[in-house]
């Protein structure tokens, strides 16, 4: 079965967009942040599904390199949230509301 | 079968190595010495990087003018004039930082060798940033400069909203820099490179049919880039994180990322999306309007010091922007004078508020400054000039900075924008003199007095002195702003 390449981009676009949306509307630290996370990996599938069609062998190289400014996001992002989270019962971001203006 | 390894320039990339390096090495010394580092050796390798760095500067200038500029790793990184410049203005304002920083940690009791570490890995995301010559490497900058920043916004443990703005930037931020890439590879889809230079000489010798692939990365690359400054509608993050971080590390916040990302999107619209020039004029157009606009009129509600630099810094961003927005050779260079002049004067200014703010940095009300020059004359009249050169007043860099960009917008045929713009610096200079008039009130003359720690002191001098002396003879950074041209201008 031959499965056209904008299928693929039109998958990572939907993906992307799950991403955008759960972090603008979900309360939680941690399903924010995976919601990054979901972004940056259907970023990934955009690259490789753009390297098959170009045929060009970058876009598969530069995926490595997301990756890992995903990982070293996620190990920056984690002990914030641990810092943050450390003096208040749930990881809500509705009870961070000591700075406004 | 053999690999072959790209030639490396290694000084081109000398600055950035002798950052990543200094960092590792303090960071590989703290894990291993048995006896704790103490905070005076970090603050020295921090200032003797920098110094460090300006040196390497002076002779990749001199390299430039010899050679001409050039690009190496695969034509990855640039070495240029801009480049130049733009890494000379970083380590400055680091050299600054790290002196407040230095005093900030002894009044607050927080051990400080991790505060310069991250400082300097920080700084060396934004030096890639300014010889960036591909979209990923922008984006490892971009990172490294960001996920030094978190660290350093969550740095004070005393104060809960250290935290919480960490944790509102860290979110926003990841947020932005998933746009950012999302835009990269779109822009990789459509041009079929990820190279500037590539995407300019593809763009400039075809036609694109459907050119709906890139206009979208273009504008998520865009949309990423005004999240980073912090450009109206995308700042919402910006008072609340300038509030809530170390006041140290708002004032490195507000120096560096400026001047690494403006140097990123200078390349990227300018020398890389030149030929789009009329597509993203007219979004860049409502940025600015938006940023300059909003940034002075929001400024003048706040109560906090703190938020107001933060609503004026929006509002400054807008007066970059114009420069790209002209999109001509005069308007790059009014840019890059504009982040030079800007860039040592917030570091001061920050300086002053990090004094002001005291033991617990927290008294951050207008109201600790009122009368503060006449309880203490030179402190008090530092601030008043430092705002007044964010003003744009004669005499000072603000107004040859600002003329500078409003000419080039001009001459690019934006009449309309320079006089919006005019405007919003109108309805800001009203906020900047208020706060330099309740600098001298009268009514309240017994209130605290501020210690002023010699490091800091010294680093409010030097932005005043730059800001005064360049403000009655500008020639020598004008001249250096006009060559420092960008490689691979259209």
């Amino acid at each position: 079965m031959n499965v056209p390449a904008a299928w693929y981009l039109v998958l990572a676009a939907i993906l992307f967009g799950i991403g955008a949306f759960g972090l603008l509307t979900r309360r939680s630290a941690l399903i924010m942040f995976m919601c990054i996370e979901l972004m940056l990996n259907a970023v990934n599938l955009t690259f490789v599904t753009f390297s098959r069609t170009l045929s060009d062998i970058d876009g598969q190289a530069i995926v490595f390199f997301v990756m890992v400014v995903a990982a070293a996001e996620v190990t920056v992002g984690l002990g914030i949230v641990v810092a943050v989270f450390r003096r208040r019962p749930s990881s809500s971001v509705d009870e961070l509301s000591e700075l406004k203006g | 079968m053999t690999l072959q390894i790209p030639s490396i320039h290694y000084l081109a990339i000398l600055p950035v190595l002798i950052f990543f390096g200094a960092a590792l090495l303090l960071m590989v010394g703290t894990a291993l010495l048995r006896s704790k580092v103490s905070i005076a050796v970090a603050t020295s390798t921090t200032v003797a990087v920098s110094l460090a760095s300006l040196v390497v500067n002076f002779f990749q200038w001199r390299c430039v003018a010899k050679a001409g500029a050039s690009t190496t790793i695969a034509h990855a990184i640039v070495l240029d004039d801009f480049s130049v410049i733009a890494s000379a203005v970083i380590a400055v304002a680091v050299l600054m930082t790290a002196l407040v920083a230095h005093d900030w940690a002894i009044r607050e009791r927080v051990s400080g060798v991790e505060f310069h570490i991250m400082a300097l890995a920080s700084s060396g995301g934004a030096l890639l940033m300014t010889q960036a010559n591909d979209l990923i490497v922008i984006f490892l900058g971009l990172e490294i400069l960001s996920l030094g920043l978190y660290v350093l916004v969550a740095f004070d443990r005393h104060r809960a909203t250290s935290s919480e703005a960490a944790l509102k930037y860290f979110l926003l931020g990841g947020f932005a820099s998933a746009i950012f890439i999302y835009g990269a590879a779109l822009v990789y889809g459509a041009t079929g490179s990820t190279n500037l230079t590539s995407i300019s000489y593809f763009l400039g010798s075809n036609v694109l049919l459907r050119p709906g692939l890139l206009y979208a990365g273009g504008a998520l690359l865009l949309v990423g880039f005004a999240f980073k400054v912090a450009a109206v509608p995308f700042h919402l993050w910006s008072p609340d994180v300038y509030e809530g971080a170390p006041t140290p590390v708002t004032g490195f916040m507000a120096a560096v990322v400026k001047v690494g990302a403006f140097a990123a999107l200078v390349r990227v619209l300018i020398s890389s999306l030149g030929t789009q020039l009329d597509t993203w004029r007219p979004i860049l157009w409502v940025l600015v309007v938006l940023t300059t606009v909003v940034g002075a009129s929001l400024a003048i509600v706040q109560r906090n010091a703190k938020r107001m630099l933060a609503y004026s810094s929006i509002n400054h961003a807008g007066f970059i922007l114009l420069g790209v927005w002209a999109g001509t050779i005069r308007g790059t260079a009014a840019t890059l004078f504009y982040v030079m002049t800007y860039a040592p004067v917030v570091v001061a200014s920050f300086a002053v508020l990090t004094l002001v703010g005291g033991v617990g940095d927290e008294h951050h009300s207008i109201e600790y400054y009122r009368g503060l020059a006449r309880r203490q004359p030179w402190l008090g009249g530092a601030l008043c000039v430092l705002l007044l050169s964010q003003l744009g007043a004669p005499l000072t860099t603000g107004f040859y900075a600002k003329f500078a960009v409003l000419a080039s917008v001009v001459d690019a045929g934006g009449g309309a924008l320079a006089l919006i713009a005019l405007v919003s610096a109108a309805i800001a200079a009203y906020f900047y003199l208020r706060w330099a008039m309740a600098l001298y009130a009268d009514d309240d003359v017994e209130g605290v007095r501020v210690e002023v720690p010699r490091l800091t002191g010294a680093v409010i001098g030097f932005g005043v002195a730059v800001t005064i002396l360049f403000g009655v003879w500008p020639g020598p950074l004008a001249t250096l702003a006009q060559h420092a041209t960008v490689l691979f201008t259209p």
